[in-house]
C-alpha cells in the first residue's frame, strides 16, 4: 500500500477491468475471445482469498455471521483480491475479468440492513471497472434456475438470517426480489451496463464483445503485445 | 435517552437505550502494561460487586484464530489486514461487548478502534476511510491512554521475556536495518498517531513510566469515577 491509498475512480492503470454481475458463463466466453485476440487476461472471482475464505465458510456453516460481520468478511476477501489479484495485473497492462464485484456486496448488505452509505465507503478502495455488466434476470426466471438445478438453497443465500420467512424457498424469493431492486438502483448510480439475460447466450455475448471491444480501443492488444515483445527482447542474449 | 452513541453509521437493529453498562478502553503502544492493569482493574471491580467483561484484539470466535495465522504468514496486504481486524472487532462488539453492556457489565477492553486505526494508518490506509469504516463502533465512556516515551518503551521491551517481536517492531514495513531500528521507528510513528488522536477522541493520558504500584491507583480512581457516574 505504499504511496498512499487510492480510492474508487482514482486509479490509473494501463490495463482494463471488466466485471460481470450475474452470469459467469458470459465472462468465461469473453475471456476465450480476448485470449484468441491476443490479449493477456487475468481472472478474479468472489471468495477467493484462501485464509479469509476459511473464516467465511466457517461463519456461514455455523451461522455465526451478522449482517455486519457478513459484510466485513466479504470486504476483507475482496481487499485481498484487489491487492493481489486485480491491481498487479492492471499495472502490468492486462485485461482483468472479475466475476462479481463490489455491487454484489452493495446489493446483499443493504438488503440485510447495513447502511448503503457505510458499505459504499467500506469498498472505497476498489478499482472502478472500465465496464460493469449487470445481467438482468426476471425474478421468476432466477427462481426456476435455482430451484430447478443443483444443490439445496443455502441459509445465507436465501437471506434466512434476516427472517423474511420461515420457508426457505419463500425467503429466497423475497430476498432475491429485494436484491434485484438494489441492482436496478445501482445501474444509474454506477453506470452499469444492463444486459437482458433472457435472450440467447450468443446474442448476449455478441453485445458484450461489442462493448468490450469499444472499451479496448486506445489501449489495445498492440500495447500489450509491445510489452510482451519487450519482455522477450530482455531475455535475448547481448550482441 | 440513550447514553451510548455510534461514531458514524451505526450497527443495524441495535437499541442503544438498552445498553446499561460502561465501556472502558485502555489504549497505548506495546509494552505499556495494559494487560497487567486490566487484570488488576477486573479484580478490584469484582471485589466491589461489579460484573466485568474483559476483551481484546484477535479474540473473536469468528476470525481470531485465522487472523493470528494471517499475521504469522504475513502475506496479506495492508487494506486486507485492516479489514480482517475490523471483522474481528465487529464480531466481538456484536457478540461480546454489546450483550455485556445490555446486561449491565463493566466492559474493559484492551485496545479499541484507535490501535487498529493507528496500525492501519502506518501501513498506508487513509485516516478518513478508517473513520468511516469504524463508524459502527460504540463511543466508549472513557479512553485511558497509557503513555510511555520511546526510551522508556525500549527499556521495557528489553526487560521483557520475549524481547523485540516481529510485529511490535513493524518488520513488515521494512523501516530499519534490524529489529531495534525498526522497533524505534515503528513505535515512534505509532506514538505520533496516538498523540494526534488525544484531542480528537478525548483520550485521558496516564503516565505509564512509573512502576505498576504508582500507576495503578491513579487509573483505578479514574475508573471508579466513571463507574460511579450516572446510573451504574
Amino acid at each position: 500500500m505504499s504511496g498512499g491509498m487510492k480510492m474508487y475512480g482514482k486509479h490509473r492503470f494501463p490495463g482494463r477491468l471488466f466485471i460481470v454481475e450475474g452470469k459467469s458463463t458470459q465472462l468465461m466466453l469473453l475471456q476465450k475471445w480476448l485470449e484468441s485476440e491476443g490479449y493477456v487476461t487475468s481472472f478474479s472471482e468472489w471468495n477467493s482469498s484462501p485464509l479469509v475464505r476459511e473464516v467465511t465458510r466457517r461463519g456461514k456453516k455455523k451461522q455465526m455471521l451478522t449482517p455486519m460481520t457478513f459484510s466485513l468478511i466479504h470486504a476483507t476477501d475482496f481487499a485481498d483480491r484487489t491487492e493481489h489479484g486485480i491491481i498487479p495485473p492492471l499495472k502490468a497492462g492486462a485485461v482483468v475479468l472479475a466475476d462479481r464485484y463490489i455491487y454484489t456486496a452493495f446489493a446483499r448488505d443493504v438488503v440485510r440492513g447495513v447502511s448503503p452509505k457505510w458499505v459504499r465507503d467500506l469498498y472505497a478502495f476498489a478499482v472502478k471497472p472500465t465496464v460493469g455488466f449487470y445481467f438482468r434476470t426476471p425474478l421468476d426466471v432466477a427462481m426456476k434456475r435455482i430451484l430447478g438445478g443443483r444443490d439445496a438453497i443455502k441459509y445465507y443465500e436465501a437471506g434466512m438470517d434476516i427472517g423474511l420467512s420461515e420457508d426457505i424457498e419463500e425467503s429466497f424469493r423475497l430476498f432475491q426480489a429485494r436484491i434485484i431492486e438494489e441492482y436496478e438502483k445501482m445501474i444509474e448510480e454506477f453506470g452499469l451496463v444492463a444486459i437482458d439475460a433472457t435472450r440467447s447466450i450468443e446474442e448476449q455475448q455478441t453485445e458484450v464483445r461489442k462493448i468490450v471491444s469499444d472499451a479496448l480501443t486506445g489501449t489495445k492488444k498492440s500495447k500489450v503485445r509491445r510489452w510482451l515483445d519487450l519482455a522477450s527482447l530482455a531475455k535475448g542474449s547481448r550482441k | 435517552m440513550a447514553r451510548f452513541s455510534f461514531f458514524g453509521e451505526g450497527l443495524p437493529e441495535i437499541e442503544l437505550a438498552e445498553l446499561k453498562g460502561k465501556l472502558i478502553v485502555l489504549e497505548g503502544t506495546d509494552g505499556v502494561g495494559r494487560s497487567t492493569h486490566i487484570g488488576l482493574l477486573r479484580q478490584w471491580l469484582e471485589n466491589h460487586g461489579h460484573a466485568v467483561l474483559d476483551t481484546g484484539m484477535t479474540r473473536s470466535a469468528l476470525a481470531g484464530k485465522r487472523l493470528k495465522q494471517a499475521k504469522e504468514g504475513h502475506t496479506l496486504g495492508g487494506i486486507t489486514m485492516s479489514l480482517f481486524y475490523a471483522t474481528d472487532f465487529a464480531d466481538r462488539l456484536e457478540n461480546e461487548i454489546i450483550p455485556a453492556l445490555r446486561a449491565g457489565f463493566i466492559v474493559l477492553t484492551d485496545r479499541y478502534i484507535y490501535s487498529l486505526m493507528a496500525r492501519a494508518i502506518v501501513r498506508g490506509a487513509a485516516p478518513d476511510w478508517l473513520r468511516e469504516v469504524y463508524g459502527f463502533a460504540l463511543k466508549p465512556d472513557a479512553i485511558f491512554y497509557l503513555r510511555l516515551n520511546i526510551d522508556d518503551l525500549v527499556t521495557r521491551v528489553l526487560q521483557s521475556a520475549g524481547g523485540f517481536d516481529y510485529w511490535e517492531s513493524g518488520m513488515d514495513l521494512h523501516l530499519g536495518e534490524d529489529m531495534y531500528d525498526s522497533f524505534v521507528r515503528y513505535q515512534r510513528w505509532l506514538l505520533s498517531e496516538f498523540d494526534k488522536m488525544v484531542e480528537v477522541y478525548g483520550f485521558e493520558i496516564i503516565d505509564a513510566s512509573g512502576p505498576v504500584e504508582e500507576v495503578f491507583p491513579d487509573l483505578r480512581d479514574r475508573v471508579a469515577r466513571i463507574v460511579e457516574s450516572n446510573g451504574c
